[in-house]
């Protein structure tokens, strides 16, 4: 990559910019999109970018056509993305499905503004967190990341084609309008391409290639089209040779593998910042622009002598089970400031499993968290 | 006794997923055989051929097909083909297609697809009915014709495909019936290699259900019914094509017109980027 190909130095721009020239760090020369508020700027900075680089941008007839059309790319051999807001991500979900079931590495960036339905596409919410979990229908495993600042929507861009490369799955970066469209200092370094995760490639001649080949473990070497492996996918229930199989035992096979290949994985996906939490007998548990507030209630129950901490979940998905385990038994509560009527706090509810207090602090979207509402209820726990 | 040891397209078919899934009388895999066929005949490099479908019992075809193939979800194919072809100019990708699939849930693609003349070829297998799903009633079933879903007569008007694509800007249109087989191998060979949005029409019986509830309950009917009702138009213009129950079917090759494909236009729009970069 030539220097004048990825920008190199320190920039003043919003999220959505950010997010676009991570993609381009990232190695991304394809991107498919249809016009959203708060995700516009993703596509406009692309449309820009992306033919200086030679690469593809094509604004597609909607986000059904967006969706596909990034899986295609990627089975092509390049690396892929497009960006939306809620009723857009409704509209991928057909397709993500999709590319869960074909193993197709692509990134969908949600710009999430509140809902449902239309509902304030100019304002700030959390609520598709659940939907990206479960947004699809059939049971799989996804990757979810989410950033708190424009320098994270550089970064976990990067970190998301990466994931989506090493496991062969779409990643999802649950941004917010607020981090989408603030505007901040963003460190964008130069990148050594030998450190980007490329997927797993065959190794075998074309008369040997199996497509899902699970004798090569949980994440399987994938060709791409025009290399002479003349391969079959589908978005059926498969055997390793990519064949429909219509059996409960292929089924069977199938599924495991794909929820496994994350949730073996989970250790090694998983993200998170700690801040304070070794002593903590509150801990707040937030991610994105709510974590941010959060953070400065943290730190003004700490002036006040109170033992709060901060578990900020980078990766959302797969969620930090193991972690929220671990401290449950040890903290009198955990809060959740989410800005939504209560989604990520069910995790930490069931993973507290009774030891500790999962304390939801709501907010229905539009706007973001005052920090005293959350230092509050911080003040409340710790009693 | 003659036997034959191999079909000479064998080299193109999974033959380890024979037998197909298609009722006796069905028109899908003489239409495949015909693209296998044409892919020989327009001189094209096999690895290069990428065959995309969605899903119906023509989306099945990409199953059968010893090519790199994508069976993907109903109606996606267009937009999936879309990424795959801008993906890799240098694969000639295909879509194989019922008409359901693409006319009805992927309509909304099939025209911006025409639109953009993207550099791909449309295979539409058209029986008139859902058939995967027990032959409802689609955006092709002619007026009055029964299915599953229309017992009393199909109460809408259908598309005329030609008619359609050729508004949207596709590049070459034809229309055969899966009794004009040597018609519709050349016809395909000739879109595999024609730049641009090149869409061809196949009509086939579908004995199984659509031709049970109209009529026509062996293949034969059917195609007994093409050759006494089709009459060869080359040139037609797409809007005098449309088709009815019981009327003339007329086919050919409608459009066969010069456009910039997709991917030209997107290379002048490289240049302009890059010039007025170095500016």
């Amino acid at each position: 990559m030539s220097k004048e190909e990825v920008l190199c130095g320190e920039f003043f721009m919003n999220g959505d910019m950010a997010c676009a020239e991570g993609a381009i760090s990232a190695g991304c020369r394809f991107f498919a999109g249809y016009p959203i508020t708060p995700a516009t700027e993703v596509a406009e900075r692309m449309s820009e970018r992306i033919p200086q680089l030679g690469g593809v941008f094509i604004q597609m007839e909607d986000e059904i056509a967006s969706m596909n059309a990034i899986l295609g790319a990627s089975w092509a051999g390049v690396k892929a993305m497009t960006a939306t807001s809620g009723p857009g991500f409704s509209l991928m979900m057909e397709n993500l499905g999709l590319g869960v079931m074909l193993e197709t590495p692509c990134v969908v960036v949600n710009v999430q503004r509140a809902g449902p339905s239309t509902g304030l596409p100019t304002l700030v919410a959390q609520g598709d967190m659940m939907q990206a979990r479960w947004g699809a229908h059939g049971h799989y495993e996804i990757i979810a990341l989410v950033p708190d600042s424009p320098q994270e929507m550089f970064d976990l861009t990067i970190t998301a084609f990466d994931l989506s490369e090493q496991y062969r799955v779409p990643v999802l970066l649950m941004a917010d309008e607020a981090v989408g469209h603030m505007s901040e200092k963003v460190v964008i370094p130069r990148i050594n391409q030998k450190e980007l995760v490329s997927r797993p490639r065959p190794k075998v001649a074309p008369e040997e290639y199996l497509p899902y080949d699970s004798r090569e473990g949980l994440v399987t070497p994938m060709a791409i089209a025009g290399e002479g492996y003349r391969f079959h996918v589908t978005g059926l229930t498969h055997d390793d040779r990519g064949y429909p199989v219509m059996t409960a035992e292929a089924q069977d096979k199938l599924i495991r593998r794909l929820v496994d290949k994350i949730r073996l994985n989970a250790k090694e996906i998983i993200r998170c910042e700690e801040i304070d939490i070794d002593d903590a007998e509150v801990v707040v548990v937030s991610y994105g622009i709510s974590a941010r507030i959060a953070r400065y209630a943290v730190q003004k129950a700490r002036g006040e002598g109170i033992k709060a901490g901060l578990l900020r979940l980078i990766t959302v998905w797969p969620f930090a089970e193991d972690r929220i385990r671990e401290l449950a038994p040890k903290v009198k509560a955990f809060i959740v400031p989410e800005i939504n009527y209560g989604q990520m706090v069910r995790e930490v509810e069931r993973c507290a499993a009774g030891k500790a207090k999962a304390r939801l602090v709501p907010h229905m979207g539009g706007g973001v968290h005052l920090p005293e509402t959350v230092l509050k209820a911080i003040r409340e726990e710790a009693r | 006794m003659l036997t034959v040891e191999a079909n000479p397209i064998d080299c193109y078919l999974r033959v380890d997923r024979m037998p197909h899934i298609w009722c006796a009388g069905c028109g899908i895999g003489p239409a495949a055989g015909c693209f296998l066929r044409a892919i020989d005949r327009a001189g094209l490099e096999p690895d290069k051929v990428a065959v995309v479908s969605g899903i119906g019992c023509s989306g099945r075809v990409a199953g059968y097909i010893k090519l790199d193939s994508f069976h993907t979800t109903h109606g996606r194919a267009l937009p999936f083909a879309t990424g795959l072809k801008l993906g890799n100019p240098e694969l000639n990708v295909v879509v194989f297609s019922g008409d359901g699939d693409i006319a009805a849930i992927g309509g909304n693609h099939l025209i911006h697809s025409a639109r953009r003349n993207i550099d791909m070829t449309v295979i539409c297998i058209n029986n008139f009915n859902y058939g995967m799903t027990g032959g409802q009633m689609g955006p092709t079933t002619p007026l009055d014709a029964r299915s599953a879903t229309s017992p009393y007569g199909n109460f809408e008007y259908p598309f005329n495909l030609p008619y359609l694509v050729a508004a949207c800007g596709a590049t070459y249109v034809a229309r055969w019936t899966v009794l004009h087989l040597r018609e519709l191998e050349r016809s395909i060979a000739e879109a595999l290699v024609k730049p641009g949005f090149s869409f061809i029409e196949v009509l086939s019986p579908c004995p199984t259900v659509y031709g049970r509830q109209n009529k026509s309950p062996r293949g034969l009917d059917e195609m007994r019914s093409y050759k006494e009702r089709s009459i060869i138009r080359d040139g037609a213009d797409p809007k005098d094509v449309e088709l009815s129950l019981n009327g003339t079917i007329v086919v050919g090759k409608f459009v066969d017109i010069e456009r910039p494909t997709l991917w030209d236009c997107y290379q002048q729009m490289l240049d302009r980027a890059n010039k007025s970069k170095k500016r």
